[in-house]
């Protein structure tokens, strides 16, 4: 069973969310979701400043086994990338929320996090789609 | 639910991923994929091949049929044991399968052939066999185990009766020896030494183990894809298909031109194609900036032509992504590829990436 943290929010597209004590979010894939790519070789981040709509595609993540996107979980502008992943992508998978993040983001609005899945939610629907 | 190995349950017990492949239930990776690879390049992995296809021909005319059967001259098989690998043609030179053919006695062959082509290969292998009265003869019950890496050999030698063990030290590269009902090859698909091990499928699980706690490490299909393609080996289906001659993918070493009277299948449309010109070759891909290639992304080779990956990953070895990808005949040292609608550098290189744990190209 994968591990997914109480305190975050999640998506159906397995990214998770952690809301700092600023007001930004920061947001990365989940343990289910590195384990099911496999060996992360490359990452994709985006850039500094850039705004999405809820489920735009922005970033990708790249196993040796295929590339996967990473996508916008609200509408948001992009604060801040993690660089160390250009160097070490593995930390996705040693470390999916921590090390392993992805981009901090500045939601456009705090309900929109909110409204996401909470931990026991997304646990279940990781179980209902493996069946 | 696909086919099962008789290794089936080793692998769940062992942590595998399972995936479909071909009709069977093969174990894509392990755990991790890149450290099995690395197993392989350092020290020792072993994959279940039970999928692939094995088919004795048995008859007086078995050499007859093989001149006519396979592209690559059987000739060249003079020793009992020796292999030699082919590709099997139509008429319009396309590749049905590639396979290896090992030559046990005068009126005996072994080939192995690819799973996802079973079908049609058996079938084409019947018909063509039919005015040699040579028999074919699947061998579905006999499980395949492929050990290799540096420290392979030592490692299955050491699981071996002292007779056996002897015989099998002894192989040279590419071949193989029949030790009871155990078939034992120095062959592999890796780029480095080993064995491939065909025997009863009731016996595997002993040899597996036998391996485990040896340290061999279990290794997936994932590992052996990323293998493959730093060994600079063509995958069929993806390097070359039917509508693809050995010359358009990197294989012309395997056709035997000589003597010009064997008049193998395929032969006319091939000596056409080498005549007027090969349009396209098949050619290694470093990618320089950062990315994954990929199968099918698109190449661009400025002021050339265009082209397309046909195998693309990450290679765990160059800690860089390498392709093989089939390019317009003029292409030199340098190359674009698609990626996400940009267009990445690549530099062009003769394959192999890696052999013998070596790096064979600059990164």
């Amino acid at each position: 069973m994968s591990d997914a943290p109480s305190d975050l929010r999640y998506t159906k597209s397995h990214e998770w969310l952690r809301t700092d004590e600023d007001g930004t979010v920061t947001v990365g894939i989940t343990d289910h979701a590195q384990e099911q790519l496999g060996d992360m070789v490359y990452v994709e981040v985006p850039e500094v400043d850039q705004e999405f709509e809820a489920g735009d595609a922005c970033a990708v993540v790249e196993s040796v086994k295929a590339a996967s996107d990473v996508y916008a979980p609200v509408a948001c502008t992009v604060v801040e990338v993690n660089e160390e992943l250009a160097d070490a992508p593995e930390l996705v998978n040693q470390d999916p929320f921590g090390a392993g993040w992805i981009m901090r983001i500045r939601p456009a609005s705090a309900a929109d996090v909110e409204a996401l899945m909470d931990a026991d939610a997304y646990l279940a629907y990781v179980e209902s789609e493996q069946h | 639910m696909g086919q099962q190995t008789p290794l089936h349950d080793e692998h769940l017990r062992q942590g595998a991923k399972m995936v479909d492949f071909a009709g069977w239930d093969m174990p894509i990776h392990y755990g991790s994929q890149v450290e099995e690879h690395h197993a392989v390049r350092r020290d020792a992995g072993m994959f279940d091949v039970s999928h692939m296809t094995v088919v004795d021909l048995e008859g007086a005319r078995c050499r007859d049929f093989l001149r006519l059967l396979v592209a690559n001259n059987v000739d060249k098989l003079r020793d009992a044991g020796k292999a030699l690998y082919s590709c099997m043609l139509n008429e319009r030179g396309g590749v049905i399968d590639d396979l290896i053919v090992y030559f046990l006695q005068d009126d005996s062959f072994r080939l192995v052939v690819n799973s996802a082509t079973r079908d049609k290969d058996l079938a084409w292998i019947g018909r063509q066999a039919q005015p040699f009265a040579v028999r074919v003869t699947e061998r579905p019950e006999l499980a395949m185990v492929a050990v290799q890496g540096p420290q392979a050999r030592e490692r299955v030698l050491g699981l071996l009766d002292p007779d056996d063990r002897e015989r099998a030290a002894l192989l040279p590269p590419f071949f193989a020896a029949a030790l009871d009902d155990w078939f034992i090859a120095r062959t592999g698909y890796t780029g480095e030494d080993g064995f491939e091990i065909m025997l009863p499928g009731d016996a595997a699980v002993t040899l597996w183990r036998g391996l485990e706690a040896a340290g061999v490490a279990p290794c997936g299909l994932g590992a052996r894809d990323t293998l493959r393609l730093e060994a600079g080996m063509a995958l069929y289906g993806a390097d070359m298909d039917e509508d693809v001659t050995p010359l358009e993918a990197g294989l012309d070493w395997t056709v035997g031109w000589e003597p010009q009277d064997r008049d193998f299948i395929g032969r006319a449309a091939l000596e056409r194609q080498r005549a007027e010109g090969v349009p396209r070759k098949l050619v290694g891909l470093v990618l320089e900036d950062r990315g994954v290639l990929r199968n099918h992304q698109k190449v661009v080779v400025e002021g050339v032509g265009e082209g397309e990956i046909t195998s693309g990953s990450f290679s765990p070895t160059l800690g860089r992504s390498i392709a093989l990808a089939r390019v317009p005949a003029a292409t030199g040292e340098r190359c674009q590829v698609e990626i996400r609608g940009r267009l990445l550098e690549a530099r062009v290189v003769k394959p192999p990436f890696v052999r013998r744990g070596e790096a064979l190209v600059d990164v």
